[in-house]
This record gives C-alpha cells, structure tokens and sequence, in this order.
C-alpha cells in the first residue's frame, strides 16, 4: 500500500505542477506586451490566414520541413507518434473506454515504436552532426534520455511477457486518482519505472525547453497578421511615449 | 587586399565544419562617450554594470513577449545552424542562430528561470561577465538582422530580436557600437545618416537636375521642401550623392516627372534610414522616425513615398504606423492629425517600387527595355524588404514587383538558383549596422553565399548587372564584389534601369 500511497502523492503533485506552472506561463506570455509588428514574411494578411498558418507549423512542422529534412521526419514521427501513444492512453482514465479511441488502439502501439525511433534518430544527431553536438547542454541530452526510456520501458511492458502489467488493476489505480478512492498500485518495477519517469517529464514541462508546445502559439514571427499599414498597432508603453509629448 | 581570407568559390554552397574561435577577434570601433550621451546612454562602462545589465535584460523580457517567447522556447533542434550566411563564410560555431542566442539566453537562464538558477551546469546558464560581455560586444556584431534564421526555425525564432535586446543591453552600460551610434546621434543634430546639411543637399539637387537636363534636355525637378506638394519622398541619404545610389534618385525624379506627380524631399527629414532599430532601441528609432512624422505635417503632404531602402522600409511599412502614426486605420488623435491629411486611396506609406508598378499597370510610363539591352540582369532580394515587409496588396508581392519593375525596363533578366532568392536570401553581408570598414572580414566573409549564388548566374547567363533596392546592399556590394573578382560597378539600382528605359517627353 505505501508504494501505492508514494505514486498517488507523486501524480497529484506532478499534475499540480503541470497544470499550474503551464497557467502562469500561458498568462505570462499573454501578459507580456508585443510592441512592434514582426510577422516573418511572405505572412497571411487576415486572421483565417494566420491561424492555418499555425495549423501547418504545429501539425505538419511547415518551418522545420522547410529547413532540414532528417530533423523533420525524425521530429514529426517522435512528436506524431507520442499524440496517438497518448491519446491510446486514455483507456487507463475512462469507464468506459470511448469508442474513438478503441479504435486507435491498433495504431497506438505501432506509434510507441515511431516515437521511440524518432527520438534514437533525434539524440543520433546530437552526436554525429557537429553543429548540433556544439550546441547540445547536458540538459538536452537528458531530455532525450528521459524521452526514450519512457517509450521504451512502456513498449516492453507490451512486448516482454514477463514484464506484462495488470492493466486491471492500473486502471482502478488511475480511476482511484481521479475520483479520490485510492486503489492498489501494481508493484512490478518495469511499471513504477515508467510512472516514475512520466512524473518526472510532468514536473520538469513548464521549467523546460518543453515550453515550446504552449511557446508556439505566442510567437509574433508566426501568430501576427500581415496588416501594418492598414491598421494601428499600439502597446500600452509605447502609448504613454505618445501622451508625454 | 587585407589580412584574411576571402572565402573560396565551390561548385555549390557547403556548409563548413565548425571552427571555434575562427571570428573571435572580430569587434567594431566602440562608441566615445561623448556619443552615447546624445542617445540617452552611459558614456562608458562602470562598477555595478553587471546588476544593471541583468536588469536591463529582465526589463526588455518585460515588454517584448518575443523576446521572452524566444528566450524559452528553443530546443536546441539544429534547423536553424546552416541557414546564417556568416557561418557558412567563416564556420566560427557561435555564428550559427542558435549559438548567438545561447550567448543571451544562458544570461537570461541563469538571471530569469528555475533551472538556470539552481541548476546552472545543466542548462548552460551562465553569469553576466566582463569576457560575456566581450563576447556578446564581438558576436552580437556579426549578425545583420536579416531573419534568415527565423523563416527556418519551427517557432519562428528570430536572431534578429535576440541581438537588438543585445545590443541594447550593452547600450545599457555604456558599451556602444561606433557606426550605429554616431549615424543617429547625426541624424538628431542635421537630419541624415551622412550629415549632409540643407544648403548642401539644396546644392546637390540642383546639379543633379543640371546634370539630367544635359543628359536629356528635360527638366526633371528635385524639389526640397515644397508646402502642399502631394508626395513626400523619403530616401536614405546615399542616394544624394552615392555611387550607385544617385541613378536610383534620377529614376525616381523621372518617374514622378513622367506621371506628371508633384513631389518634394524633406530638408528636415532628409533620410529613410533608422538605426535605431540596429541597437534595438524603440526610444531612438521612435525619435528618428519623428522627423518624418514633423516632415508631412509641415509640408501638408497627401502621400509619403519610400526610395529603395531595405531596414528603412522595414521600419516604414512594419513600424511607422505603430511609431509615428504614418498609415492608416488609428482611432486615436495622435495618428489621426496626421492619417486624416493622408490621401486613403494610396498606401501609407508607399514604396517607391509599388509607385512605379502602379504607373506602369496604368501605361502611365513609357519604357524602352532596349536601352537597357547592354545589361544582364539579377536581383537581389534585400532581407528586410524579403522577409521583414511587403510591397502591393498580396504576401510576397515583395518578390514579385521589383521583378516586375526590372522586367518592364530590360530585355534580360535572370533570377538567382530558388534557394537564394525570395524568403530564402541570403544578405549581402553588410546590413544591421555592420556596414563599416572595422568589421570588413566579416562584411567579405559574410557575403560568401550570395556571392556563390551570383557567380552560378554570371557563369550561367552572362550576367553583369546585380540590381538591388537597398542602399546598405548597393554599397556593402560596391566594397565587396572585387573580393571575389567582380567590378564593382555591377551594383545597381532598380531605378537606374527604370532610369535608362524611361523615354522623357513622349508623354505629357
């Protein structure tokens, strides 16, 4: 029971620091004032236009497509394949399981071997490409590190009889968090690994690089609609130059 | 020539391997103190400067999300380390985008983020030291704010905003670039980038308009400062007297001649220029945009019209509205007193390529492209006018008019490979306030693949004339070119073709 107690410990304040940490971001950068127009150009001169424009950046990595082709497939089948391996997911959080995502079940865990490949391509690089290996902290070397050992101690879970888990009862473990009924944790180490690991990414989002996924939408060389001259764009600062004179 | 290496041609662009250190000895002339003052910055640096950089830091993550947004969001995935022309010509790693970044941001981590305050080894995050200092002064100089970078990066991460906050830090503490500085602190006392007073830009005109009449018989006016005029015409001060700037302002007179438009320059606002936006900072690119504000008030202009200028119509198109209120669409009474008086049918403010685009839609212009027919003819997209702005009424209309404008006024015409054109230019090595002779191996260096990408077309095409719409281009190019065994007269203007195609007196 007390490794059930330390997991459940460990999830709420794991989903406390997400949840939070990502709201005082998000609010953070909508706070921050955007003083001048920077769209990077050829850029949409209506809104339509710039929200199919982050539609492309953040499904189909348009920018990255553009720059360097081995970054693109290897990040797009990393980032792809963790969406469908999360949404797969779901079925340990909801009773019962919603149709859709029995339906992705089959393409989930081919997506745990996609994001597994992807990251050993992405870490890969940071090792045989100069300019990358120049450029790599510790911190980014152990992101991957964390990354993949997550995939992969899920995708043995699967695939290894031996470290086959009760799903069951994980299921009334997660189910037990969720409606405050706290049910026995699996002990099997290959489980607690894993969990251990996921709370750790958890932790770490909002003080990370990982601020990249809510950091997109903020960017005003993506986000900014092309129309300087046609409309007035003034920040409150810049307001007060004006009101001094 | 000089003490280093100009880069070596290949049959196509490479990318280098890394060589640490290869640019570390590059720095510009520091700005005397007597200069910053002029700007509103400390003379030089004193004890205590770190804290106030470190402040200043926190205060432009404070008011410019993009800053912050960029600061946060990289994650070191490599797209961006071959895109910047100054790696690919000196191979010096910190050249790389995000290797001028981590020089601010592992500041910003260790001053401004959990990790980097209690974590420093495994972030990167570093203190704000004198050699950091140095380092930044050396390095923060060696990019031009082309946004090459930012087209490539999967957040639109722009070096540009990166080094402008730099270079306002270091602005901060007394730390300021020569060139930048003492070009504004002209612009506050006499009105241009050059520092040409108003008798001597008068006298100027004049005998350019001596010179056209003996060219042509025609007498093509260049008036200053006439009250009521409809077009205001702003330029960068080269094109007074710069070679081969001028032939772009005897284009520009002719077309406004042809199209029988009244026009004046501003001897108070006689430049298009502002590098306040070099050094990032909003106060002093704000102060030098005001004479243009104060200009068009004066002289009770319907329009304002921009000559061939790269940042400068960055500044115009993207921030004028914002800055001085020239554009259209404010509610407030500030913009207002000036948009009011603004013609509406017309841009504002308008390009002077979108000007003649427009005459020559209309047949309002009669061109003889076979006066040109000794030409063979690039273009250069400058990266300000490329992927900082826009011309016409649909995106990329930048690429496509001056195009269109080069293709009405010659018979030959042929673009550089795809990858080097367009929102994919590489800078001509010398814009973003690098454009003086303390910093000429980087301005060689940097021009490296914009050379490569020139030479394919002239082995190709035979082509001898680079046209360009930057004045910070056409002289970097002037300087550059020889280096790599081109005359240095193959620069010119767009207008300069516009100029030699244009058949005076066949219309009225």
């Amino acid at each position: 029971m007390s490794i059930s107690v330390i997991f459940a410990v460990l999830f709420y304040t794991a989903t406390f620091i997400l949840v939070a940490g990502l709201i005082y971001r998000i609010r953070d950068y909508a706070r921050t004032p955007v003083p001048l127009k920077i769209p990077t150009t050829p850029a949409p001169i209506t809104r339509t236009g710039v929200a199919f424009r982050m539609l492309r950046e953040i499904t189909v990595f348009e920018s990255l497509f553009k720059s360097n082709k081995w970054i693109w497939i290897l990040g797009w089948l990393f980032h792809f394949g963790m969406v469908l391996v999360l949404l797969r997911h779901l079925r340990y959080f909801t009773q019962p399981v919603w149709a859709w995502v029995d339906l992705i079940q089959p393409f989930g865990i081919y997506a745990g071997f996609a994001m597994a490949a992807g990251l050993l391509g992405l870490w890969a690089r940071r090792f045989l490409v100069d300019r990358v290996r120049y450029i790599s902290s510790l911190s980014d070397h152990l992101m991957l590190l964390l990354l993949i050992s997550i995939a992969t101690t899920g995708l043995l879970m699967s695939y290894i009889p031996e470290w086959h888990t009760d799903i069951v009862a994980l299921k009334a473990f997660m189910l037990g968090l969720l409606y405050f009924d706290l049910q026995p944790l699996p002990e099997e180490p290959m489980l607690l690994i894993h969990l251990g690991l996921v709370v750790t990414l958890m932790m770490v989002f909002p003080i990370s690089k990982l601020l990249h996924a809510p950091g997109v939408f903020f960017s005003p060389t993506r986000n900014q609609v092309d129309n300087a001259r046609e409309k007035r764009h003034l920040s409150a600062w810049a307001a007060k130059l004006e009101s001094s004179e | 020539m000089a003490d280093f290496e100009t880069p070596a041609l290949t049959e196509f662009q490479l990318v280098p391997h890394i060589k640490k250190g290869a640019m570390a000895h590059s720095q510009p002339y520091m700005a005397k103190p007597e200069f910053q003052g002029d700007l509103g910055f400390p003379g030089e640096l004193e004890d205590g400067w770190e804290d106030v950089a470190v402040k200043k830091l926190g205060e432009l993550t404070s008011k410019y999300r993009g800053l912050k947004v960029f600061l946060d969001c990289c994650v070191k995935c490599g797209a961006c380390t071959d895109k910047c022309h100054y790696y690919l010509g000196t191979a010096d790693p910190l050249n790389m985008p995000v290797a001028r970044q981590d020089l601010l941001r592992s500041v910003y981590r260790r001053y401004y983020t959990f990790a980097g305050k209690y974590f420093p080894w495994l972030v990167g995050a570093k203190k704000m030291t004198k050699d950091m200092l140095d380092k930044w002064y050396s390095y923060f100089h060696q990019c031009s704010q082309c946004r090459r970078c930012s087209v490539f990066c999967p957040y639109g991460i722009d070096t540009a905003e990166i080094s402008m906050a730099a270079r306002e830090v270091m602005d901060a503490v007394g730390v300021g670039q020569k060139y930048c500085n003492e070009i504004i602190g002209k612009v506050y006392k006499i009105g241009n980038n050059l520092g040409l007073p108003e008798k001597a830009l008068v006298n100027t005109l004049e005998g350019l308009e001596e010179d056209v009449k003996d060219d042509t018989g025609i007498d093509v006016k260049f008036p200053v400062d006439q009250e009521g005029a409809e077009v205001l015409l702003i330029t960068p001060s080269a094109d007074f007297f710069a070679e081969p700037h001028i032939d772009g302002l005897i284009g520009y007179g002719k077309v406004f001649h042809q199209a029988g438009i009244n026009w004046t320059l501003s001897s108070h606002a006689s430049e298009a220029g502002n590098f306040g936006m070099f050094i990032g900072s909003y106060e002093n690119m704000r102060r030098v945009a005001l004479r243009i504000r104060e200009a068009a008030l004066d002289l009770k202009v319907k329009r304002i019209v921009v000559g061939e200028c790269g940042h400068a119509w960055r500044v115009a198109y993207s921030f004028w509205n914002t800055l001085i209120g020239v554009g259209h669409g404010g509610d407030d009474p500030y913009a207002k007193a000036l948009q009011q008086q603004l013609d509406p049918n017309y841009p504002a403010p308008q390009h002077i390529i979108e000007l003649t685009y427009d005459l020559i839609q209309k047949g309002a212009l009669t061109l003889d492209k076979s006066a040109n027919d000794d030409q063979r003819v690039t273009f250069h997209d400058s990266c300000n006018v490329a992927r900082a702005s826009r011309m016409g009424n649909m995106p990329g209309g930048q690429f496509v008019l001056p195009r269109e404008v080069i293709k009405s006024s010659v018979n030959h015409f042929f673009d550089m490979a795809p990858e080097t054109i367009h929102e994919n230019t590489f800078c001509c090595g010398g814009g973003g306030g690098l454009l003086t002779d303390d910093l000429m191996e980087i301005r060689v260096k940097g021009a490296q693949p914009r050379m490569q990408a020139l030479m394919d077309v002239v082995q190709e095409h035979d082509v001898n004339y680079l046209a360009a719409i930057c004045a910070i281009c056409k002289s970097q190019f002037s300087k550059v070119l020889p280096y790599y065994n081109h005359p240095m007269n193959m620069i010119g203007s767009v207008h300069g073709l516009v100029s030699n195609a244009i058949q005076l007196g066949t219309k009225q």
